[in-house]
């Protein structure tokens, strides 16, 4: 390969970058453009919209199937991560600041119910809910969701705790501070960004969830947004369908694209943060 | 957490050792090791198993390869690097459900105005567009992690690959990859792991139609539509079994590169603390806390 002079190296990578760009973003460029097609144009096969309609947005807001679905979704997401981060805060604490048994197991123990097949406690929690009542109910997803939710929190944690100035909990502690006004008043807010990213995580895990979702529903009283979507296309025409599909999936796609922007660096430092942190 | 974990497996163990179906409750019987044989001599059950594993090896393959060119495009850009990063980060944040409508519109005839062809309506052509999917949401996560393995090899051993006169190629394939080599085994551990279970793609686009049907869906098919948590369970049973003996295989192969990832240089404290301030500058309030900036200081 010869080498490129700078200019035609840079233009090179320019380009490059660009074909990156358009690589991500098409897919969800495409079902913007669906997301604003009549019913009647959204077979034209264009790239955009001719008569661009807020028609399909207008359809799904006025559909309690979608609008309780969203509702559904943010409860369990929120409940989920607000549970599983002050669970995995405190334990990711005592693993980075306390010594007991066992202690080199828990976090590949933790790694480990990260990859496990979802769809293999699907039986017994369909078995076991429908007995206690909890089938087809908020928590009943919520509870399962904490199950793989304080693993990867506590995961993500690890990594930033492991960064922070022990000494500094010490200072506070000799000044008088008790164990847990150290915690508190000095631990924490160093975790913060931390905390923030595992809480972002874990509330895209249960954000995203279809699995666990279908398994453990059976009506709008607690159907998430993926549940709702992935069953959409069976109640109406196919040219109906594909525009509120497209607009609702847009609607649940735009805070990812809000928490991207904002927290760029954040969240690639917490999603990189097992690499080379050792 | 283990026992929401463990537990469930356990009693998910123990329904795969009986005859249980959730139509006929009255049948209920233990019946040993019946349903593995029923399973393990079904051919849809190894047909499941061969999609599942032609879905993991493809997409794997391909997800690594994307992800490794992906990183040296973030690590080299100079020019628009933020819009790519930031683009990056979408497909990872988007819920699998609406990447894989997102594909199959692309995909569907009628819809798109990149193809003419039904490419879910052929056994091959389903299996390529579940595999696109699949690669658009994980190549993100790939080359992140990549990337910030690649920040760890120092330049001068580019440089030097560079003088020796090494191409571009050969400083990626010959001294980059190698030098990141167990981190490489970790995301691509992780992403093979991730891969088996696949469910969220098949299920949106073919519902399991023309060959596609993974192991997850099998079990979800017997367990959630046939009500059968006997054979279901059976399935679920066979499904982690699998995923914890690829992964200790995998853990026994390549242990003493893994053992140098635990072991390797760890990333200085500091900077790591540089940056999560800098991330946020409010994350030291030095109102609400005067040794922390003491500290800073």
């Amino acid at each position: 390969m010869a080498r490129l002079n700078p200019r035609a190296a840079r233009a090179a990578w320019g380009a490059a970058s660009a074909l990156v760009v358009a690589y991500m973003l098409l897919p969800l460029l495409w079902l913007v453009s669906l997301s604003f097609k009549s019913p009647d144009t959204v077979t034209d096969e264009r790239p955009w919209p001719t008569h661009p309609t807020l028609e399909n947005y207008r359809a799904i807001f006025s559909s309690s199937l979608f609008t309780r679905a969203l509702l559904n979704s943010v409860l369990v997401a929120l409940a989920t991560s607000v549970i599983a981060v002050s669970v995995a805060t405190l334990a990711a604490y005592a693993l980075a600041r306390l010594d007991f048994r066992g202690k080199s197991l828990v976090l590949p123990l933790t790694l480990a119910v990260a990859v496990f097949p979802t769809v293999s406690i699907v039986g017994p929690l369909f078995d076991v809910w429908r007995r206690v009542g909890l089938y087809d109910t908020v928590p009943g997803l919520v509870i399962p969701y904490l199950s793989f939710g304080i693993p990867v929190a506590m995961w993500t944690l690890m990594a930033f705790f492991r960064t922070i100035p022990w000494e500094m909990e010490q200072v506070a502690e000799v000044d008088g501070a008790t164990r847990w006004q150290a915690f508190r008043r000095v631990v924490l807010p160093l975790a913060r960004p931390g905390v923030l990213t595992a809480a972002s995580v874990v509330f895209f895990f249960a954000w995203s969830d279809l699995i666990l979702a279908i398994s453990l529903t059976s009506s709008d009283r607690s159907r998430t947004v993926p549940v709702a979507l992935a069953f959409f296309p069976g109640e109406q025409r196919f040219s109906r369908s594909v525009g509120s599909i497209a607009a609702a999936a847009v609607v649940v796609t735009v805070p990812v694209v809000v928490a991207v922007l904002v927290f760029r660096r954040r969240l690639v430092a917490g999603l990189t943060a097992g690499v080379g942190a050792g | 957490m283990l026992a929401v974990t463990a537990a469930p497996l356990g009693y998910a163990g123990w329904l795969s050792l009986q005859r249980y179906d959730l139509r006929f409750p009255d049948r209920r019987a233990f019946v040993g090791l019946g349903n593995y044989a029923t399973v393990l001599t079904s051919p849809t059950f190894w047909g499941d198993a061969a999609a599942t594993a032609t879905i993991t090896v493809v997409a794997v393959a391909a997800e690594m390869l994307l992800g490794a060119a992906v990183a040296v495009v973030l690590q080299r850009a100079l020019v628009g690097r933020w819009a790519v990063s930031t683009a990056v980060l979408l497909p990872a944040g988007t819920i699998t459900v609406v990447a894989a409508y997102a594909w199959q519109y692309m995909f569907t005839p009628e819809l798109s105005f990149l193809t003419d062809r039904a490419w879910l309506g052929e056994r091959w052509s389903s299996f390529a567009v579940v595999i696109a999917t699949e690669v658009w949401q994980a190549t993100p996560l790939v080359a992140l992690l990549l990337l910030a393995a690649f920040a760890q090899v120092p330049e001068e051993l580019l440089e030097t690959a560079r003088v020796d006169g090494a191409t571009a190629w050969q400083r990626l394939t010959r001294v980059l990859l190698p030098a990141v080599r167990p981190v490489v085994l970790v995301v691509l551990l992780y992403r093979i792991l991730d891969s088996i279970r696949v469910f969220d793609p098949v299920f949106v686009q073919t519902r399991g139609a023309n060959g596609t049907e993974t192991l997850s869906l099998l079990a979800y098919d017997q367990l959630v539509d046939r009500l059968n948590l006997g054979l279901g369970s059976t399935v679920s049973v066979l499904l982690a079994a699998l995923v914890a003996g690829v992964a200790l295989g995998f853990l026994v192969a390549f242990r003493s590169d893994l053992r140098q990832l635990s072991a390797g240089p760890a990333r200085d404290a500091d900077d790591f603390a540089a940056d999560s301030a800098e991330l946020d500058d409010r994350t030291l309030d030095p109102t609400a806390d005067p040794e922390a900036e003491l500290w800073r200081a």
